[in-house]
């Protein structure tokens, strides 16, 4: 059978050649209507999902020390793995919206203080019991526990009252927040069976695969679970695996050697090669995640903003871009949201000036050298970045000084200590979160030491908002106010990479997170 | 053997223990030193300063350090290795496991290494200055100038992913067939053998050479004995001591050295485990594994030692 014709066929199966042009092309090569026809029907077998066998993905960011309970959770094996066992209240679509799982539905009375989420008939937990309001309340409850170790705490902290009520679930928040929704779909917040209160660890809840593997650091698997509520839609494998293989070179090999169909976390600068591999398919997508240079906007020489001000323009955000994520990003405009978010307005690109960064710096009236602390932890490609940042800086005549800090402690001595240091971040599901978390003057993480009552009324305010250009609007204010005065250098927002291996189809990129966001040893399959 | 023998053999272990108890000491004040914050490791990036001040509270961090260490060497001793801070699972069973994998290629690697490098040792005395000599020392010590993640990596491109003989990743779990666990992990295996080989053929090769310059030797060959027959009969088990001690070395090595080739072929070994764990300040996990190590390093050489005083009559009969 000729190659041609098994191409046409596919594209009328993909919807993008008619019957009749395809059968026309098919008598062209001297093919009979009837072959030509049962074609057309096998390719759209072909198309859809293929079922069973096993699924195996090799990934990054596992270590020995995790465990299964889903409040833990922090690097990308066990996030993956929990999507995979876990079901939650909702998830975010790769559009924005949000994707109804546990909650059928989430509505609230009209200061948005007050939000009643109705659960879902017919979900069962992995043991068998069905999934109720009272799991979703115990849930709720062990991550909201001040005791609790959850990641998921401090979005929590703004719930003062919830009950069970029948199959709804009624939560009381102290403030209005419209993106209460958005909040449920972190991906801590896996409905377990009475919350998980009495065996955090023991993998069970209503996700498409019951967790039969678990060797932390090394292996994990699952087995499709037969009473999934979603049924078919997902989890088309009988047994999905992941495997941790946190050696880059190690996991692009499984990838290559056909041991793993899909891995995470490919290395910008070994794209290009990867991509000439044959049967490999290399899929990226913009997150909302950026790697920032954070200034204290409180200490010296960091307090005048003309300085910032300067430190911004002497920034070479294309350079940057091509030579530290390969191209493999976005420019970044000195604030921490970009189109990835709902409700975005573009706001004025800031460009490379060394001249005007000049002269801020000359009318900032600093001089003698600015010390800029960096590590390999930071982000990848991190200490480059910073010598990069030094040669841009040296054509405004800013004198910048490096500290290279070991990676043992970044996180707890460096970053959010020190006045000038490079740091990443995931991104969070909404504006909100994302400014809550880290720019409102009394959050913990307030890297840049950013305090500006008038910016924390301006959140507070965007948070109870239902009208959405209303909100839009305040959004765009509070960018320009953080991109002109605040602490924040963003050279890039960075994509995340992942690579799939042969004839693996299914892959739905999200916005929200690598790998499908979690999803994509549920969505893929590997075609014959 | 007699009291003599018994004495130095019981003085050897003795010192040994000693030695123990001292790196125990070590690896407690060093793991105390180690900057950062175990709380703060654990909880990573995302961590606020209420999980972190529960967390320290919760891990008994706040007691004396001195408190800790007995408590810790008396737990070792009654076999209670403790409880991971990280995960909050029992140490015990998480490290015997792992140790069982290490210890499984460590084994196998030392099974093809130790024969071969010794008969590669014997050929070249064999053939002193010949070309096979010339070709076996100059394989091994090419081999060896490779960093062992090099070679890994070259196998890894050669071996599986072009001809696909054999795995890239080396995971293996309980419960696995013998025969698929020896596929998984031949190329580690091959690895480790090609790292370890140079060292131990070069002193065979060295020390039988030197015993072949002895009088006894040139006696020998007067008689009329062969070659080959003079080094099997005569020389090797006059040059046993080195070779044992440069085999132990690398014994050693194969135990406790590993880590970089567990993390390119993905094996759950000791290795790996350490270093997650060093990762999250899990101090009780770096103490055990510390000490493991450490008695696996002392006992081999106690062991290389004792096999030397056996091996040589000078030592069996001291003056």
């Amino acid at each position: 059978m000729s190659n041609e014709l098994e191409y046409l066929s596919h594209r009328v199966a993909a919807g993008r050649l008619n019957r009749r042009d395809f059968l026309g092309r098919a008598a062209a090569l001297g093919v009979t209507a009837t072959v030509a026809n049962s074609m057309i029907a096998s390719a759209v077998m072909a198309a859809g999902p293929v079922k069973g066998g096993t699924l195996k993905a090799g990934l990054q960011g596992g270590e020995s020390t995790n465990v299964l309970d889903p409040a833990l959770d922090l690097s990308q094996v066990n996030f993956n793995f929990s999507k995979c066992w876990g079901e939650l209240l909702v998830d975010t679509n790769p559009d924005g919206s949000i994707d109804y799982h546990i909650a059928e539905s989430i509505g609230s009375n009209k200061d948005a203080t007050v939000w009643t989420m109705k659960i879902r008939k017919g979900i069962e937990f992995h043991d068998g019991k069905p999934v109720t309001s009272a799991d979703v309340v115990a849930t709720l409850e062990r991550h909201s526990d001040a005791k609790s170790k959850s990641a998921a705490l401090g979005i929590l902290q703004g719930i003062k009252a919830m009950k069970a009520d029948g199959d709804e679930v009624v939560v009381t928040l102290k403030d209005a927040n419209a993106d209460f929704p958005y909040l449920m779909a972190d991906y801590h917040l896996v409905i377990q069976p009475n919350g998980g209160k009495d065996n955090p660890n023991a993998g069970i809840s209503a996700g498409p695969y019951k967790v039969t593997v678990n060797e932390p650091g090394v292996r994990y698997g699952g087995e499709k679970f037969k009473n999934y509520w979603q049924g078919d839609k997902l989890g088309h494998a009988d047994q999905i695996e992941i495997i941790v293989i946190n050696d880059a070179t190690a996991r692009t090999a499984a990838l290559q050697s056909g041991q793993v169909q899909m891995i995470n976390r490919v290395e910008p600068k070994i794209v290009d090669l990867v991509k000439r591999i044959s049967g490999v398919t290399i899929r990226t997508v913009s997150g909302r995640g950026f790697y920032p240079f954070n200034m204290f906007c409180d200490t010296a020489p960091f307090d005048n903003n003309d300085l910032r001000m300067a430190l911004k323009l002497a920034m070479d955000r294309q350079e940057m871009l091509e030579k530290i994520l390969r191209g493999y990003g976005a420019v970044g405009n000195d604030f921490p949201i970009n189109e990835a978010y709902p409700l975005f307005t573009p706001l004025e690109q800031r460009k490379f000036d060394p001249d005007k960064a000049g002269e801020y710096y000359k009318k900032s009236g600093h001089s003698g050298s600015i010390l800029l602390r960096t590590s390999d932890v930071a982000f990848p490609g991190a200490v480059d970045a910073a010598a990069l940042y030094q040669q841009s800086c040296a054509k405004a005549g800013i004198k910048i000084d490096i500290k290279r800090e070991p990676g043992d402690g970044y996180w707890s001595e460096v970053w959010n200590k020190k006045p000038f240091s490079e740091s990443y971040w995931g991104g969070r599901a909404t504006q909100d979160q994302m400014y809550s978390t880290a720019y409102v003057s009394s959050a913990d993480w307030n890297d840049t030491r950013w305090k500006r009552p008038e910016f924390d009324k301006m959140v507070v305010a965007a948070r109870g908002e239902l009208d959405q250009d209303k909100r839009k609007k305040m959004y765009a204010d509070m960018g320009m106010m953080m991109r002109d005065q605040g602490g924040l250098i963003v050279p890039f927002f960075n994509q995340y990479i992942d690579a799939t291996g042969k004839n693996v189809q299914g892959w739905v990129n999200n916005p929200a997170a690598e790998m499908c966001n979690g999803y994509a040893l549920s969505l893929c399959w590997v075609a014959a | 053997m007699g009291a003599p023998l018994l004495k130095l053999v019981g003085k050897r272990i003795g010192l040994s223990i000693g030695l123990l108890f001292a790196v125990s000491v070590l690896i407690f004040v060093g793991t105390q030193i180690l900057p950062g914050d175990v709380a703060q490791s654990i909880l990573g990036q995302a961590a606020t300063p209420e999980a972190v001040a529960n967390l320290r509270a919760q891990l008994g961090l706040n007691d004396p350090a001195y408190v800790r260490y007995f408590h810790w060497l008396f737990g070792l001793l009654t076999g209670n290795l403790g409880t991971a801070l990280s995960n909050g699972l029992p140490i015990g069973p998480a490290i015997a496991e792992r140790l069982k994998n290490t210890l499984f290629l460590a084994f196998w690697a030392a099974a093809v290494s130790i024969p071969l490098s010794i008969i590669l040792g014997l050929i070249a005395v064999r053939h002193k200055n010949g070309f096979i000599d010339k070709l076996i020392s100059a394989s091994t010590l090419a081999a060896i100038s490779l960093p062992d993640f090099f070679i890994g990596y070259l196998l890894i491109y050669f071996v599986a992913v072009k001809l696909g003989w054999f795995t890239s990743v080396s995971t293996v779990y309980d419960g696995m067939p013998f025969l698929s666990r020896m596929v998984a992990i031949a190329l580690p295996a091959l690895t480790l053998t090609l790292v370890v080989l140079a060292q131990m053929m070069r002193m065979t090769r060295a020390a039988i050479l030197n015993v072949m310059q002895s009088a006894y030797v040139e006696t020998a060959e007067l008689k009329g004995l062969s070659r080959s027959e003079i080094i099997w009969r005569h020389a090797f088990p006059n040059a046993v001591a080195p070779i044992i001690n440069v085999v132990m070395l690398n014994l050693a090595y194969l135990v406790v050295g590993v880590v970089v080739i567990e993390v390119i072929f993905v094996y759950p070994g000791m290795g790996q485990y350490l270093v997650d764990h060093v990762a999250k300040r899990d101090v009780p996990v770096v103490q055990d594994c510390g000490l493991i190590f450490a008695a696996v390093y002392i006992g081999l050489n106690m062991l290389a030692d004792i096999f030397s005083i056996l091996s040589n009559p000078r030592l069996r009969h001291p003056k």
